[in-house]
């Protein structure tokens, strides 16, 4: 049972304690025969809403309290098998700590549920102009790309692409009306939409990593193409049945490319901190900075599709422009 | 759905701004026929006040005729038996102990508190001498016992529902309330399931899953008991859920029907049995073929709203919610049935017809508010109507036999279109006011948080008004900034909200629907109002503020007859019994929370501006009134 619900039931049980002499039954719902429960082997148990009221864990100066999707490969898992977990568990060890999880999916709220309410001090991802959390200098820059079954040979590398009118092409869809990923409005300009289909980022959580769809969809030919955050293409493409091909998009500075749209495809990401833990914030550039070539053979490990950083300077000064 | 980013400096720039410009926005903003007296004479006052500091009411027109005003459903007396009082939405109770007279000495009664400090919107059951409360998630349900004194508590219901919703809920973990039929009270649960509870035990009768919470499905809505079946509609279109409404036999619990509003006509129940009125609805397949390629699996139009019934037409009535997933650029065409009202039978769940309000939306306009129905004269003749005050922030009268629109008047500032051509049911749209990616748009009128809420309007056949719970908030579409999803790095539209044209944030609007103008209203400067009115046979209208102020107004004149100060902001909706005393009593929840309501929780920071959905920038100010709270008041002579 999640604290929450016991919360309620104790203030419950304190309102009646306050009228001895009412005549009080709680009952008890049956189990529901059918539905997914908490003891179903299917149903990851994701304890969502006990962070939310519980009372915030005593913070302990031995511990990095690191806030983290439980079902989202290839960045974390419950298992702690992503590469931000292992990221996690490099960065507690530099610092002479030790890694405490408090697990909530990445969606709407996350920051506002974790780490604004306390109940951690470090996320491992966000995109370093992130406003809601300050972010530490980025540890890795990727990209947009395109994923193929190799046996097509397509090699697709532009939005340009003239034969993108033609194959079917699957995108992840973020929801929020104006929110969705870069790939969508870059297709919506060239007026591919007729030819597109969705995939929901958030997927069927009570599933291993839910996003991963689209990419399958690649290989078991439901589309032709999926256009796909980095990352998370490059680590499924490598483990389908089937040889999958990732090609980063290729900037190519034309009058309706990404850049000159001001859409870009391309994201620096780093760590993320409560705005004002500035201690914290400083020890995590040390470990970036420090630990440079370990961060990137774990990325490599991962097959996270890098692309060249632009000088921290620069994000610095893009960050304030915004 | 999406979000909005204000800070608290913008929303004071766009406070002071209004006077300033109230000129040009007049220009190029419709706006309902503005107070011609009383405290309205200068632009940008917000609200004048009597010697007590109560506000006092902008009087505009004369009051409209009743003559041949018919109620169409057994309406509600001594007891409260439906989320919305009767089967047709009106929130009238035929009880008159309280009068204009009397109800300055209105006090508490009663207090309860449920333990759970989250938006309490709804309003309770009043069931022979038992109320009914059902608390945000966990969901619970309280009996309480209204013959002992002060209320005491006979059972509590605990359905436990999966915790694994809290994380999927858009807008806070609220409920809107339950029905009760066959002995039974009939209510949803935030994992998307429905239960039936016996009503003198509290043993659990039967629960059926109605959705998928791990794709994204959750129910919120209340239940309409029609018939011998549950009429439930589902939430959670900002996460590519595909709206549906769903039928359940009220003896077992068991699935009869259930009808998308997004696909081919055969997933929409559209047949042989349906007609719409305007040649812009009329075609084979239009829910699928007015969007993109397959687009319409993810095309939100979910139904989190009311529904509604003619036991005459036998017909519900409902509202579906905004094309969902997709930003309107990837999405040319009307995408239907988002945005739209439509008709079915409730035997079988076919269609009989649709209108659809707004096409292509681009201003996350649901249109799931309730619709009233009532039998009026209307153009010098009887005609059955269906009144339904829009998130666009026009008053939309239709025709409920055929679909019709039969007038459409803004209630609040609106510029997205100057008005409706009723020879093709089409709004005439402002283009400068659509939005697209990369695109800035200043000042659009209403704001995605609309002209109200789903929170539902009253309708007095005594005085043939319409009591609106309304807001005023326009929108800035500018630059976009980074995000992040499960991963994966995106630019969201940076959307800035504040109180619209004139000086107010909220309005309770008294709204003749025949004339289509406003009669009365009542302002609040920095609030919206959001909670549903109930208006009695004693001309009283009950209504709450999100500063936790509950009042009590003259239906035909708006002035203020009493009000107290609760414990929280009031978001839900009061209801009027008898006690088993015999003596009338209103009952209202005092907790604060929902969509907009959720900014005053401690948890969200008012410079988060992903909180509450973005809409802190407009609520930013909410923390200075109020707190959570979880109380049910009684009140009493």
């Amino acid at each position: 049972m999640c604290s929450a619900f016991r919360q309620a039931i104790a203030t419950l049980l304190v309102v009646v304690a306050a009228g001895a002499a009412m005549d009080v039954a709680v009952i008890r719902s049956h189990q529901v025969k059918g539905a997914a429960r908490a003891d179903d082997p299917r149903v990851l148990r994701v304890p969502l809403q006990s962070a939310a009221l519980a009372a915030t864990p005593e913070t302990s100066s031995d511990e990095l309290r690191v806030c983290a999707d439980p079902n989202n490969m290839p960045f974390s898992n419950e298992r702690g098998e992503g590469f931000e977990n292992a990221l996690a568990e490099l960065v507690a060890k530099d610092l002479g700590r030790t890694v405490r999880y408090i697990w909530w999916p990445q969606r709407r709220g996350f920051i506002r549920n974790t780490l604004a309410a306390g109940k951690c001090d470090v996320v491992m991802g966000v995109p370093a102009t992130y406003e809601l959390a300050e972010p530490t200098r980025p540890y890795y820059r990727s990209t947009y790309v395109f994923v193929t079954r190799a046996d097509r040979n397509l090699r697709i590398t532009s939005f340009d692409d003239p034969r993108l009118k033609h194959l079917s092409i699957g995108i992840h869809t973020i929801g929020d009306d104006y929110n969705n990923v870069p790939p969508a409005q870059m297709l919506a300009f060239r007026g591919l939409v007729n030819n597109v289909r969705g995939y929901s980022i958030y997927g069927d959580y009570s599933k291993p990593d839910p996003p991963r769809d689209l990419i399958d969809a690649v290989a078991r030919g439901e589309v032709d193409v999926a256009i796909a955050w980095g990352p998370l293409a490059g680590y499924f493409a490598r483990r389908e049945p089937v040889p999958l091909a990732v090609h980063p998009l290729q900037q190519d500075g034309g009058p309706q490319s990404p850049e000159r749209l001001g859409l870009p495809m391309t994201f620096d990401i780093s760590m993320a901190v409560r705005p004002g833990a500035s201690e914290l914030e400083a020890a995590l550039n040390g470990v970036i900075a420090r630990r440079k070539k370990e961060i990137a053979a774990l990325l490599s490990r991962f097959d996270v599709p890098l692309v060249s950083s632009r000088p921290a300077r620069e994000v610095a000064a893009s960050r304030s422009k915004e | 759905m999406w979000f909005v980013v204000v800070s608290l400096a913008a929303l004071s720039m766009g406070l002071a701004s209004c006077a300033r410009e109230s000129s040009a926005q007049q220009q190029s903003t419709a706006q309902p026929a503005q107070p011609s007296g009383g405290a309205q004479k200068q632009p940008g006052a917000a609200q004048s006040s009597d010697a007590k500091g109560w506000p006092t009411p902008n009087v505009v027109n004369p009051m409209p005729g009743t003559e041949g005003i018919r109620t169409i459903s057994p309406l509600p007396g001594g007891e409260w038996r439906l989320p919305n009082g009767d089967l047709a939405n009106t929130r009238y109770s035929t009880l008159n102990q309280l009068t204009v007279e009397n109800v300055r000495n209105l006090r508490v009664h009663s207090t309860f508190s449920t333990g759970i400090p989250r938006g309490h919107e709804g309003g309770p059951l009043i069931i022979g001498s038992t109320m009914y409360v059902v608390t945000p998630y966990p969901n619970n349900l309280i009996a309480i016992d209204l013959t002992r004194p002060g209320g005491a508590i006979k059972w509590v219901y605990q359905p436990d529902p999966s915790p694994q919703a809290v994380g999927v809920a858009c807008c806070d973990i609220v409920n809107r309330g339950a029905s009760y039929a066959d002995g039974k009270i009939i209510y949803n649960l935030l994992d998307a399931h429905t239960v039936a509870v016996n009503a003198e035990t509290g043993e659990e009768v039967w629960r059926t899953r109605v959705g998928d919470i791990h794709v994204g499905e959750t129910v919120t809505m209340a239940p309409l008991v029609v018939k011998d079946k549950v009429i439930i509609g589902n939430s959670g279109g900002e996460l590519g859920v595909r709206g549906r409404v769903t039928a359940l036999d009220v003896a077992t619990g068991k699935e009869v029907w259930s009808a998308y509003n997004t696909g081919p006509d055969a997933d929409v129940k559209i047949g042989d049995g349906f007609k719409a009125w305007y040649p812009k609805d009329q075609g084979k397949d239009l829910g699928a073929r007015s969007w993109p390629g397959e687009q319409w699996k993810l095309g939100g139009s979910t139904v989190w709203g009311w529904i509604s019934y003619d036991p005459e037409l036998d017909l519900i009535y409902y509202g579906t919610g905004n094309p969902g997933v997709w930003n309107p650029d990837l999405r040319p065409g009307d995408n239907k049935w988002s945005s739209s009202i439509i008709a079915r039978d409730p035997d079988d769940g076919s269609a009989r017809w649709a209108y659809q309000i707004s096409p292509h939306d681009a201003w996350d306009y649901d249109e799931i508010m309730e619709n009233v129905l009532v039998d009026m004269p209307f153009d010098g003749r009887m005609r059955k109507l269906l009144i339904h005050p829009g998130r666009t922030g026009f008053v939309f009268v239709l025709d409920r036999e055929t679909g019709e629109l039969l007038s459409a008047t803004p209630f609040q500032p609106v510029n997205w279109a100057t008005g409706y051509d009723l020879k093709t049911g089409k709004p005439n749209e402002n283009p400068e006011k659509r939005t697209h990616f990369g695109r800035v748009v200043r000042e659009i009128c209403p704001s995605s948080t609309g002209g109200k809420e789903f929170i539902p309007s009253a309708f007095s056949p005594r005085t043939g008004l319409l009591y609106i719970p309304a807001h005023n908030t326009c929108m800035d579409y500018e630059a976009i900034e980074a995000n992040y999803i499960a991963g994966t790095p995106y630019l969201g539209a940076e959307v800035k909200m504040y109180p619209g044209p004139g000086g107010f944030h909220g309005e309770l609007v008294a709204w003749d629907p025949v004339n289509a103008r406003p009669v009365w209203s009542i302002r609040e400067k920095e609030l919206p109002v959001y909670s549903g009115p109930l208006v009695t046979a004693g001309d009283v209208v009950f209504y709450g503020t999100m500063d936790g102020w509950f009042r009590a107004v003259n239906a035909r004149n708006g002035q203020v007859l009493w009000q107290m100060q609760t414990g929280s902001g009031i978001v839900s909706n009061p209801v009027t019994f008898l006690g088993p005393d015999g003596k009338q009593y209103v009952a209202v929840y005092s907790g604060v929370g929902g969509w907009m309501g959720a900014v005053a929780f401690p948890s969200v920071s008012a410079d988060d501006p992903t909180a509450a959905l973005g809409v802190v920038g407009a609520m930013g100010v909410i923390k200075k009134h109020t707190t959570p709270g979880n109380m049910v008041y009684v009140f009493g002579l």
